[in-house]
């Protein structure tokens, strides 16, 4: 099988997508002739054209809400916003009109379209360019809100956010585009949104986090391991839905959970899982649920940003915490 | 499109200031280039983050600035380093803003000029509401905005002019068209044949000029600042350039761009032509330009040596100007912040 990186395999993704279903089409800033600032929907304006690959003005609000329009009209737009940062001039679009349409028209119209946005930091860029507002998304009712960590999950996941009926934000971590690679299928393949992946199981603490944070998580939990610590590692995937299944049922067993996000910590995800936990399983918890996440600040620069971005040493120094306890 | 000087040096008219201030405004465009390059050779080497070159849209901004009082507004871009240094930003500090320092963003008391908007469209409102606050307050300081063809596609800009007609504020609007947004030509942006026709549609003066045209563009902004200081309201400026180097050192032009293209504008190079002009009134040789040269190349040298020896914001600081007191949640992030980091 093919070894690919999270950039090819939502490359692929997007081909396969635009093969498949000829309403599906993609529109955004520098999506066609140059592939898009990140390359992943290179080659794809020589392969289907310009009127299915479509750069479009530089005008958030209008390629969020056009994309809209298109989606109530049959099309089954993927829209990219080139990075989080500068979602927020389609948030009005993205909050008042596609997370509600299926509701205020009672589903005479939805809104199946994919917001595709490269998000997080650790690569140094510029101002706006390392933003984590997935729990702003997450807290609007009537979108779904999804984040790989691997290049396999990348790509069924978008094809799940293609297929899906209803309107999905899909998170794209900047850091791993290009950090791992796996074997990726060829063709069609969904990964079911709203099912979160025990990624490693252990008996002692639970590691819960999503996106780029997971590279930190899963050296964190070797580090655990060397010192005869068993952790069991949660890949959250989805946020909304959110599987409080997989997270309980891990907790209930290991008693103990920190959750790790790279977003501020206030009314951060991180605050909703927590929650979760102490609702279901706060009689089985042995210890205090800690959270290592971004702090309150807005997002460093280079020269500050190990400052803000979460350590496997803070990691550990939490899993240990719990277990102290 | 409104032209005082052809690429050749030519002059059609009459200049709109002397020789003196042409050499003063010449030697600004030649630390301007020294800089850009400096800037592109830094990123090279791994010493600033992503930079985002202006070559070839040096008489843009120098040649505004120079139109302005020295305490009027400046709200700008990532691409305007030499507009907001010809109004006292200084060297050091763009340069610590593009090695990653915050501080890169704190001009000094005197200095009326933003932090450079990353954000394409963002910023154009503000200066609208600082020209407001001038009006209000009954002095007579004006603003200019600077902004790129691209930035006119989004919501923010149209909101910003319809504002600024609106309330007559004296807040001019500078558009550099360097002919590409990232990847996006100028004729696949707006259906409009000029960018200056806009104007007509808020109910304020357009006037387009040729943005390499260093006397153009200087009578051009001054005829605007002259309206706009009087209480005739605001103007918007179409300077058409040309963007002849990468989007930001993360682009690749030839992906979509013809290099044919780039030789073109090489040929209607801004500040050649004023060289061309100062030389043919016998005010330019090549020992001046070697000593400018030299003067820019030691200032820029320096400028970044002030930058890079500023230690980086201490553990913990990336926390202290959220607020102007910190609340007690950050109080307690700043204490796990500095524990974390030993
Ligand atoms: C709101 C927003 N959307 C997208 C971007 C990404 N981006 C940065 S520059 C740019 C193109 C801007 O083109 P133009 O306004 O012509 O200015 P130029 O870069 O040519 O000076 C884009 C799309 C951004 N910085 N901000
Ligand atoms: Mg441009």
């Amino acid at each position: 099988m093919r070894v690919l990186t999270m950039a090819k395999a939502l490359n692929d993704a997007l081909d396969v997508g635009l093969e498949k279903d000829s309403h599906v089409m993609i529109m955004g800033e520098d999506v066609g002739r140059t592939g898009g600032v990140f390359r992943i929907t290179d080659g794809l304006a020589e392969k289907y054209g310009e009127h299915r690959v479509v750069d479009t003005p530089v005008a958030e609000s209008g390629i969020i809400g056009v994309a809209f329009g298109l989606a109530v009209g049959g099309m089954r737009p993927v829209a990219e916003l080139q990075f989080m940062g500068f979602s927020y001039p389609a948030f009005d679009q993205i909050i008042s009109h596609v997370s509600r349409i299926r509701n205020r028209s009672q589903h005479r119209f939805t809104a199946p379209m994919v917001i595709r946005i490269p998000y997080g930091g650790g690569i140094g860029a510029a101002e706006h360019h390392s933003e984590s507002a997935e729990a702003i998304y997450a807290h609007t009712p009537g979108l779904k809100v999804v984040v790989p960590s691997t290049p396999y999950d990348a790509k069924g996941l978008l094809l799940a956010a293609i297929a899906d009926p209803d309107p999905v934000v899909f998170c794209e971590p900047i850091r791993l585009y290009r950090a791992v690679k796996e074997e990726v299928p060829e063709g069609w393949y969904e990964v079911e949104i709203g099912r979160a992946r025990v990624e490693r199981e252990g008996a002692d603490v639970t590691l819960i986090s999503w996106g780029a944070m997971m590279l930190e998580t899963r050296k964190a939990a070797d580090r655990l391991a060397d010192d005869g610590v068993s952790a069991e590692v949660i890949d959250v995937r989805s946020l909304v839905p959110f599987d409080a299944e997989a997270v309980t049922a891990s907790v209930s067993k290991t008693g103990r959970a920190v959750i790790v996000h790279e977003a501020p910590r206030t009314a951060g995800f991180g605050a909703e899982i927590a929650a979760t936990i102490a609702e279901h399983c706060l009689y089985s918890l042995e210890a205090p649920v800690l959270r290592v996440t971004g702090w309150d600040s807005v997002f460093p620069l280079k020269r500050s940003e190990h400052q803000y971005l979460p350590s496997v040493e803070r990691i550990v120094a939490a899993a240990r915490k719990t277990l102290e306890a | 499109m409104r032209q005082r000087l052809t690429p050749s040096g030519g002059l059609v008219g009459e200049a709109p200031f002397d020789i003196q201030l042409t050499r003063r405004l010449y030697r600004a465009m030649v630390f301007a280039r020294t800089y850009d390059r400096k800037g592109m050779a830094l990123q090279k080497q791994g010493r600033l983050a992503t930079y985002a070159p202006f070559e070839g849209q040096e008489a843009a901004q120098i040649g505004a600035a120079a139109a302005l009082e020295p305490n009027d507004w400046v709200v700008a871009t990532y691409r305007d380093a030499a507009l907001m240094w010809a109004q006292g930003y200084p060297w050091e500090l763009l340069f610590a803003g593009r090695t990653g320092d915050e501080r890169g963003g704190s001009p000094p008391e005197h200095v009326p000029v933003m932090p450079p908007s990353i954000t394409v469209g963002g910023h154009m409102v503000h200066a609208v509401g600082l020209a407001w606050a001038e009006k209000l307050q009954g002095t007579d300081r004006i603003a200019l905005t600077s902004f790129g063809d691209g930035a006119t596609s989004e919501g923010d800009f149209h909101e910003a002019m319809n504002f600024a007609a609106v309330y007559e504020v004296g807040c001019i609007f500078l558009c550099q068209n360097n002919g590409w947004a990232i990847s996006l030509p100028r004729e696949r942006q707006t259906k409009s044949a000029t960018i200056a026709e806009k104007a007509i549609a808020y109910g304020m003066p357009g006037i387009q000029v040729d943005g390499n045209d260093l006397f153009a563009v200087y009578e051009a902004v001054k005829e605007a600042a002259d309206r706009a200081r009087s209480g005739g309201g605001p103007t918007l400026i179409e300077a058409v350039t040309y963007r002849r180097g990468p989007h930001t050192t993360s682009d690749d032009p030839n992906r979509y761009r013809d290099p044919a293209e780039v030789e073109e504008w090489a040929r209607r190079d801004p500040i050649e032509r004023v060289r061309i002009y100062l030389s043919e009134h016998g005010a330019w040789d090549d020992e001046w330009q070697a000593a400018i040269e030299a003067e820019a190349q030691a200032e820029i040298d320096r400028a970044i040596e002030l930058a890079e020896s500023m230690p980086p914001l201490g553990p913990g600081e990336i926390l202290d100007a959220m607020f102007e007191t910190l609340p007690p949640h950050l109080e307690a992030q700043r204490r796990e912040l500095v524990e974390g980091l030993r």
